[in-house]
């Protein structure tokens, strides 16, 4: 079986001085590519293996439409560079549904019209993924009262809350109160 | 039929949302033909002068590099009517950023250094790139963006004016401004078997089809241009931008697909940009606030390249009794980048003055500013004459007040205050005008029972696709799920541009036209349909040219609660409503974000967007995201968005106004008015960040 399942730039020419052979774990299936060293994970995403749910909005890790979870947590894909994730999980919006069931989070951004354009849509999703687990473990954030009981326990996530962990991915068509609403909608 | 029909205004969910959610709707950069080369710009390093020399050979020396295409040997063009789109044909320098070379590689990483790697030499000559209200090349030009006189007078105003017991005479500054769509500008373009294939991030690919047809001197029937999901424009894709043609050069040139993506910093040079305006606006009224005289006066900036100019003055014409009125245009070509639409182009900018100077009177008169407006209601369009096709400001602000609990303010100016922060509140009318543009459709019915709408409509992410679907189905009498809707392809029946909040209307009068004709042709068939189905097509090309007698334009009201920090000068927006008269509105649930995005976008206006020229080195300072403060999540408030029922036979067949731009006009104006409520200071000049508030603080 053909180790490299099918996507450009993945014929693997031997290893040169600046390329590398590395394996990224993307939405549950190892890939396997030789890769640019100066490749990012997003460019790896996009333009090697055909996720293009990933977004580029400015590939300097200012506005989050590259938002992807690498081993469980939020990361702007265009600021990792590939070949320092050898052996990284990655789950990109196309690894959120189960099947034709959409995500819950994909499923409420849907049902209060979250979106216009779409373009920063795949990385909020992710993001808000990525957000949820990041409250649940407990994590404050900026707007979090201060409190002495720490480690306290799973953050409750209010409007305020929400709007503060979701303020690194942008959206210009300005949907962020129908995304907030869509994120309370999951939020325990 | 499966689906009961649904009246026109259901909340029908957007088409193409599920695509958008799990990352299957592809743009402009995401298709990836065999064989593709990679563009990257090389942008002009100084900012104005001349190429002297461009070397190539350390670039073309680098592995995975093709062709580096430079002034010296590009294909030339035919010149185009834009010409922001003659690319490469020359060696002028006219503005920073200006392409002088695009490098094509067989990836992005030796595009990109294959374009740090071309040395250019220029020669330089003095640039000038600062906007000031006195700038000595100012020249009054004959129209405005839009096609509006620079230049209209009403009555005397000079001496109005001066006879007018209660005076303002204020200047209002506004810096440039940049659309920064989430998706930069892109295009992949395949030439191949004599036809040139472009999927292109554009707000209206029948336009760009023609212009690439123009512009290379080809048929345009040997074009496609394809824009299927756009990642927003604002006005910033309304035109064909130099990357399709730049890609759609290389494609022929090479014989390779070409992909080019503007890199985000490159965007404000290349794409447009509201440009900086100084607005005086002067009001004479007598003591009950009635307005005798007004005058607004613009000066702005455009390039060297081209003639834009910002119509700021224009809804001075619209909004208010002003039997002696004066508004004037002034613009000043600089060194910069050519400056284009942002959403509502003049509107935006406009309000912001008109209606700050607005409070301003209420201020000086010690009257409430709901009420000043509601005393200047004119009773037919003030410039025009034209009576109204149907004006319900009033409503918008009388609805708003009641709902927002307007008249439980104090007046006072600093009188509310909590902790360290100063509250206050504000409002402004809005208003946006009625455009109408050519459009063809065709709607065909199949024997199953199922149509099929074809009209090259663009879904910048307004929901055109549903929209237009709903205007089918209610035209066939059939639900919309029957509905199949094709847009976006230059080999679809002619679109306009989605614009000008024009988009609905424009593709929606032809969709009707042609599914009204279609169900027409279905009422002679008794028994089934012939195999091949029915079809009937509309073009509104005279219609659309048909002028109205009616003055039609959609009107709203912005209410904002701010609280201002007394110790650091930041402004944070508490609270936000707009309610609008903008016709019928055809999905609730679409209209709805596109108004909530308008005045979003209108909070980044009045609190953290502002672009400025740095004199010295010749450019805009803020040209990323980083240092560009579009708002963040944390920035806004749930914004809440309300809407007159308006019933107005004058407009088209659905009755429908634009709605995709009147979100943002008079929102900025509405929170400045807040911060002058909530602190007494009356700035001038946006953004309100901290720096120009804290010093008028106590």
């Amino acid at each position: 079986m053909d180790p490299t399942p099918a996507g450009r730039g993945t014929a693997a020419p031997a290893p040169a001085d600046d390329r590398s052979t590395l394996t990224l774990h993307v939405n549950g299936t190892a890939r396997t590519l030789t890769l640019d060293h100066r490749t990012t994970v997003l460019d790896a995403l996009r333009q090697h293996l055909g996720l293009t749910g990933v977004k580029k909005g400015c590939d300097h890790g200012q506005c989050g439409a590259c938002t992807v979870l690498v081993d469980g947590r939020r990361a702007n894909s265009c600021l990792l560079l590939a070949v320092a994730h050898d052996g990284a999980r990655v789950t990109t919006v196309e690894g959120l549904a189960d099947g034709d069931r959409l995500h819950p989070l994909q499923a409420a951004f849907l049902e209060r019209d979250a979106l216009q354009c779409g373009y920063c849509t795949p990385g909020q999703i992710c993001s808000a993924a990525g957000m949820l687990d990041e409250a649940a473990a407990g994590f404050p954030s900026h707007v979090t009262p201060p409190t002495a009981d720490v480690p306290v326990g799973p953050a409750p996530l209010g409007a305020d809350e929400i709007r503060e962990r979701m303020s690194g991915n942008l959206c210009r068509c300005g949907a962020y109160p129908h995304i907030v609403r869509a994120i309370e909608d999951v939020a325990p | 039929m499966s689906h009961a029909p649904q009246p026109l205004g259901a909340p029908v969910v957007r088409r193409e949302g599920r695509e958008k959610v799990t990352g299957a709707a592809r743009y402009a950069a995401e298709h990836a033909p065999p064989g593709c080369l990679y563009g990257w710009i090389v942008p002009a390093a100084v900012p104005k002068g001349r190429v002297t020399a461009v070397r190539t050979a350390e670039a073309l020396a680098l592995p995975g590099v093709h062709t580096v295409l430079t002034p010296d040997n590009a294909p030339r063009l035919e010149e185009p009517d834009d010409p922001v789109l003659a690319v490469l044909q020359n060696d002028r320098v006219p503005h920073r950023g200006w392409p002088v070379a695009l490098v094509l590689a067989e990836s992005l990483e030796a595009a990109r250094e294959g374009a740090d790697a071309v040395e250019v030499e220029y020669g330089t000559t003095d640039h000038d790139v600062v906007l000031t209200g006195d700038h000595p090349g100012l020249y009054t030009p004959e129209k405005a963006n839009g096609g509006y006189p620079a230049v209209r007078e009403r009555g005397d105003f000079d001496g109005a004016f001066a006879a007018a017991p209660v005076h303002i005479d204020a200047t209002y500054t506004l810096g440039g401004l940049h659309n920064h769509p989430m998706e930069p500008h892109a295009s992949t373009a395949v030439w191949a078997d004599g036809h040139l294939t472009v999927h292109d991030s554009s707000q209206g690919s029948t336009v760009v089809c023609e212009s690439l047809a123009q512009i290379l001197g080809i048929d345009r029937d040997r074009i496609t241009v394809v824009s299927e999901h756009v990642g927003g424009g604002f006005g910033s894709k309304g035109t064909p931008r130099p990357q399709a043609v730049l890609a759609a050069m290389a494609t022929r040139h090479t014989g390779r697909p070409v992909q080019l993506s503007v890199p985000r910093r490159f965007m404000p040079a290349l794409v447009g940009h509201r440009a900086p305006t100084v607005q005086r606006v002067r009001i004479g009224a007598d003591r009950d606030g009635v307005i005798s005289a007004l005058a607004h006066e613009i000066a702005t900036h455009t390039s060297t390249v081209k003639e834009f100019v910002e119509q700021a003055a224009v809804p001075a014409r619209v909004m208010y009794s002003s039997p002696h009125s004066r508004t004037v245009h002034r613009v000043v070509p600089l060194d910069v980048p050519s400056p284009s639409w942002m959403r509502a182009p003049g509107e935006a900018s406009g309000m912001y003055a008109l209606e700050s100077a607005m409070d301003e009177l209420a201020c000086a008169l010690g009257l409430d500013p709901v009420e000043l407006r509601l005393r200047n209601e004119p009773a037919d369009e003030p410039d025009s004459g034209r009576p109204f096709s149907s004006r319900n400001l009033t409503a918008c602000l009388d609805e708003g007040a009641r709902r927002f609990g307007w008249y439980d303010r104090d007046p006072a100016p600093a009188s509310r205050q909590e902790g360290p922060w100063l509250l206050g509140t504000g409002v402004a009318s809005a208003t946006y005008p009625v455009l109408l543009s050519p459009s063809a459709a065709r709607a065909h019915a199949a024997p199953d029972g199922s149509y099929r709408i074809g009209v090259n409509a663009t879904d910048i992410g307004t929901g055109a696709r549903t929209v237009l679907a709903q205007i089918a189905a209610s035209a066939l009498g059939t639900a919309q799920e029957n509905v199949r809707i094709d847009i976006g392809s230059s080999d679809l029946p002619r679109g306009s541009v989605a614009g000008g909040s024009s988009g609905t209307a424009s593709w929606g009068t032809a969709v009707h036209r042609a599914a009204t004709a279609l169900a027409g042709r279905l009422a002679a068939y008794d028994g089934p349909l012939p195999a091949e189905g029915v079809t009937a097509t509309a073009d509104t090309t005279q219609e659309a040219a048909q002028k109205s007698p009616y003055a039609r334009h959609a009107f709203g009201a912005h209410f904002a609660e701010v609280a201002v920090d007394s110790v650091t000068g930041e402004v944070r927006v508490r609270r936000l409503l707009g309610v609008y008269a903008a016709g019928r509105v055809l999905n609730s649930r679409t209209a709805r974000s596109q108004f909530l995005g308008g005045m979003v976008m209108g909070i980044g206006m009045a609190l953290t967007e502002g672009s400025t020229m740095d004199p010295a080195y010749g450019d805009f300072t803020e040209r990323d995201l980083a240092s560009y403060h579009v708002p963040s999540c944390a920035d806004v408030p749930d914004v809440q968005v309300h809407w007159i029922d308006e019933e107005d036979p004058h407009l088209n067949p659905m009755g429908s106004k634009g709605l995709g731009e009147i979100g943002i006009v008079g929102t900025a104006a509405a929170i400045g008015n807040a911060v002058r409520h909530a602190t007494g200071a009356r700035l001038r000049s946006l953004p309100l960040t901290p720096d120009k508030v804290l010093p008028y603080l106590p």
